[in-house]
C-alpha cells in the first residue's frame, strides 16, 4: 500500500470552453519516501496539491492516499482525513498570528483525534512534545512568543514543528525554503529530514530548487507526468 | 471549542476595531434600553398621574375632555355640576370619599383649583403615594393658599407669601381680577411630576368669596364689591363645583355606581374611570414614543451595519488565517462557525457593556433626571420583557454575522490551501 496514489487524473477549474484544467497520468508515494516535485510556476502545482490534500475533487480518476479513496469521500470527510494524517508547511505565512508559537504548533491536535492520542494521553503530555519538536527544530526559548516576534526562517521551522506534531503519516511541504537565505534552507531541510526519519512519514516537497535534490529518494518533474489543459482542446 | 478560543484569540488580537465595535453597539443598546425605560417612565409616570381615586366625576362630555381638565387642567369644563347632585352621589353606599374640585380662575399663568381640604389626603398619585408639604400646612383660613411646587420654584414663592388670583385662565388676564381679595399661602407641597406641581390651591368657599358680586364673568362695580372682611360673614357654601373625585370603599362598586351616575336624570353628569380614560389619551399620544423605538431599532441595526463591514473588511488580509486553518484540518463550516462566533462575542460584549452603561448613567443622573423633568425612570434590574429584547439583538448580531461568515466560508471552500488573488 502507498502512501498516496493518484491516477488518470482529470481536472478543470471550469465547465466552460476555455477554462484551464490538468490532467495527470500517475503519481504515487511510498510509505516514508521522499519525493521532490519540480516545476514551474504555472505548471498546476497548487491545483495538484489541492487535489492530494483533498480540497479540491477531480473530476475523472481515482486518488487514494494511505489506502483509502477520496473518490468516495465527501468534503468534510477528506477535511477530516486531512486533519489525522497531513503535516502542511507553506512557502510564507504559515502561523496564526494571534497565538503563541507552542499553541500554533499544538493546534492541529485540536482537529484531530488520532494525532492528539499520538502525540500524548494528556495535555501536560502533549505540550512536552510540542516542546521537544520544537527543541528539535532549534525553537525551544521561543514557545511563548508570537508569531510577529520570529524571523521568517524560525517561522518556517515553527511550521514543520507544527507539521510534525501527532506524527501524521505525509508531510507536504509547498516550497517551504524559497523565502530563506541558503545558509537557513540547508539547517531547515537538516532538521526536515531528521524529524521525518523519526517519525518514519512520508515527505512530498514542491520546489524548483534542485540544489536540495540530492536528499530525496526521488525527483519528479511536474511537466514530466502533468499537462495543463484547456476546456474544449483535445487532451 | 477550540473555535470559540480562536474567534476570541483573533477579536482581542484586531482589539481596536472590535472595541470600537463593541463601542457601538453598546451605545445603540444603551439608547434603546433607555429609550425603554423613559418610555415606560414617561406611561406610568402619566397613568399614574392620580392614583387611589375610582371615579371622576363631571358634566356631560367626553371621558378624555373631562380627564383633560380635571386631572391636567388642561381646558375648560363644558358645564359645571351642582353640589345638590353630588350630595346625591356621596350619599351612595358605594362612596368612601369624594372631593370636589372648582376651576377657572388663575394665578400668573398657573391655574386656581378650589376644593376642600380632603383634598390633601385623598389625592395621591404614582404608586398611592399621597401629596406631601415641602413647608406649611393645608389652608385653614378662608384666604389661604397651598401652591404646587412648580408655582413656588419658578415665582419664587415662599410661605405667608401674598398672592392675587386672576378671573379666568389667560397667562395675562385683562383687567378682571380678585386682587381685592388677597391670599396668603399657607403651605407649599413637595414635587409630585404631575399637574399638582403647576396649581394653586384654595378652598371652594374662597372660590365662592372671591365672585361674591360678580356677574356673568364680569366685575362687580366698586360700589357693589364686597369687602375682604365682609365677605366673611357670608354664606360661601358652593352652589356649583367642576368636578368631583370620588374614592370606593370597595372596587367592586365601581361599576354600579358609574352607572347610576351616567343615568341620573336631574343633570346631565357623567363619570369617568380614571385608568380607561388615561388609557385613550394615551393610545392618542403614545405614538411619539413609537417613533422614538422605531428610532433606537434603526440605531441598533446601524451598529450591526458597522459590524458587519469591519468583519467584511478583513476577510481579505485572513484569507492567508482560513488557509493555515483548512491545512490544519479546519472544514468550511468550522471557518464559518468561526465568523459567527466572533459576531456572537461582538455583540453579547456589545448588549452587556450597553448594559452597564445606561445603568451606570441611571446611577448617576436618576435623581436629578426625577428632580428635573419629574419623570420618574424606575431604577430596577432588566425586566423580562428587556431580557427578551436583549436577547433579540444578540440573535441578531449573530444573524448579521452570518452574512461575512458565509463569504468566508465561500472564500474557504474556493481558496482551499492556496489563496489565489
Amino acid at each position: 500500500m502507498s502512501a498516496l496514489l493518484l491516477e488518470n487524473i482529470k481536472f478543470s477549474w471550469g465547465k466552460r470552453p476555455g477554462s484551464f484544467g490538468l490532467q495527470l497520468d500517475r503519481l504515487e508515494l511510498a510509505k516514508g519516501e521522499s519525493v521532490l516535485l519540480t516545476g514551474p510556476s504555472g505548471s498546476g502545482k497548487s491545483t495538484l496539491l489541492g487535489l492530494i490534500c483533498g480540497t479540491l475533487s477531480p473530476g475523472e480518476g481515482s486518488i487514494s492516499v494511505l489506502g483509502q479513496s477520496f473518490n468516495t469521500m465527501s468534503g468534510p470527510q477528506r477535511d477530516r482525513f486531512r486533519a489525522d494524517h497531513f503535516g502542511i508547511i507553506f512557502q510564507v505565512f504559515n502561523l496564526l498570528p494571534y497565538l503563541s508559537i507552542i499553541d500554533n504548533v499544538l493546534m492541529p491536535l485540536h482537529f484531530s483525534e488520532v494525532r492528539k492520542l499520538r502525540a500524548g494521553k494528556d495535555v501536560s503530555s502533549r505540550n512536552t512534545e510540542a516542546r521537544r519538536i520544537l527543541k528539535a527544530l532549534g525553537l525551544e526559548q521561543f514557545d511563548r512568543q508570537k508569531t510577529r516576534e520570529l524571523s521568517i526562517g524560525q517561522q518556517q521551522r515553527a511550521a514543520a514543528a507544527r507539521a510534525f506534531i501527532g506524527a501524521p503519516e505525509i508531510i507536504i511541504a509547498d516550497e517551504p525554503t524559497s523565502s530563506l537565505d541558503e545558509g537557513h534552507q540547508a539547517n531547515f531541510m537538516e532538521l526536515l529530514f531528521a524529524e521525518k526519519d523519526k517519525t518514519g512519514a512520508s515527505l512530498l516537497m514542491v520546489s524548483h530548487d534542485l540544489r536540495l535534490a540530492h536528499r530525496f529518494d526521488r525527483i519528479i518533474s511536474l511537466e514530466d507526468i502533468c499537462q495543463i489543459t484547456e476546456a474544449g482542446q483535445a487532451a | 471549542m477550540i473555535i470559540f478560543r480562536l474567534a476570541w484569540l483573533s477579536l482581542l488580537n484586531r482589539r481596536l476595531t472590535a472595541l470600537l465595535t463593541i463601542l457601538s453597539i453598546a451605545l445603540s443598546v444603551m439608547l434603546f434600553l433607555g429609550v425603554e425605560k423613559v418610555r415606560h417612565g414617561a406611561r406610568s409616570g402619566f397613568i399614574n398621574t392620580i392614583s387611589g381615586t375610582d371615579l371622576i366625576v363631571g358634566a356631560r362630555a367626553g371621558d378624555v375632555q373631562l380627564l383633560l381638565y380635571a386631572v391636567f387642567r388642561i381646558g375648560n369644563a363644558t358645564n359645571n355640576i351642582s353640589v345638590k347632585s353630588l350630595d346625591d352621589i356621596n350619599r351612595r353606599a358605594e362612596v368612601e370619599w369624594m372631593v370636589p374640585i372648582s376651576l377657572g380662575d388663575s394665578h400668573r399663568g398657573f391655574r386656581v383649583m378650589g376644593t376642600s381640604s380632603d383634598y390633601f389626603t385623598h389625592y395621591k398619585y404614582r404608586r398611592n403615594i399621597p401629596l406631601a408639604f415641602e413647608d406649611g400646612v393645608p389652608f385653614d383660613d378662608l384666604f389661604d393658599a397651598v401652591v404646587g411646587s412648580d408655582v413656588a420654584a419658578e415665582l419664587g414663592y415662599s410661605i405667608n407669601g401674598s398672592i392675587n388670583v386672576a378671573h379666568g385662565t389667560g397667562n395675562v388676564s385683562f383687567g378682571a381680577s380678585h386682587d381685592d381679595k388677597p391670599f396668603r399661602i399657607s403651605g407649599i407641597l413637595k414635587r409630585t411630576g404631575t399637574p399638582v406641581d403647576r396649581t394653586v390651591h384654595i378652598s371652594l368657599e374662597a372660590i365662592e368669596a372671591i365672585h361674591v358680586g360678580w356677574q356673568a364673568g364680569s366685575a362687580p362695580r366698586a360700589e357693589d364689591s364686597i369687602s375682604a372682611d365682609a365677605v366673611r360673614d357670608m354664606d360661601l357654601t358652593p352652589k356649583v363645583v367642576t368636578a368631583a373625585y370620588v374614592g370606593l370603599k370597595s372596587k367592586i362598586g365601581i361599576f354600579s355606581l358609574q352607572r347610576y351616575i351616567n343615568n341620573y336624570r336631574q343633570e346631565p353628569i357623567t363619570a369617568i374611570l380614571p385608568g380607561v380614560a388615561f388609557a385613550q389619551l394615551w393610545a392618542i399620544i403614545g405614538n411619539a414614543e413609537k417613533a422614538l423605538m422605531i428610532i433606537s431599532i434603526m440605531v441598533i441595526f446601524t451598529a450591526f451595519l458597522g459590524m458587519i463591514i469591519s468583519i467584511l473588511g478583513t476577510l481579505n488580509e485572513r484569507r492567508r488565517e482560513m488557509a493555515i486553518l483548512r491545512a490544519i484540518g479546519a472544514r468550511p463550516v468550522q471557518i464559518f462557525g468561526l465568523f459567527v462566533a466572533e459576531s456572537a462575542a461582538l455583540a453579547i460584549c456589545g448588549v452587556v457593556t450597553g448594559i452597564a452603561l445606561l445603568y451606570g448613567l441611571l446611577a448617576v443622573t436618576w435623581a436629578s433626571i426625577e428632580k428635573a423633568t419629574g419623570l420618574y425612570l424606575q431604577f430596577s434590574a432588566p425586566g423580562q420583557q428587556e431580557y427578551i429584547y436583549l436577547l433579540i439583538i444578540i440573535i441578531g448580531g449573530i444573524v448579521a454575522g452570518s452574512i461575512p461568515a458565509l463569504r468566508a466560508y465561500k472564500m474557504s471552500v474556493s481558496d482551499g490551501l492556496t489563496v489565489r488573488t
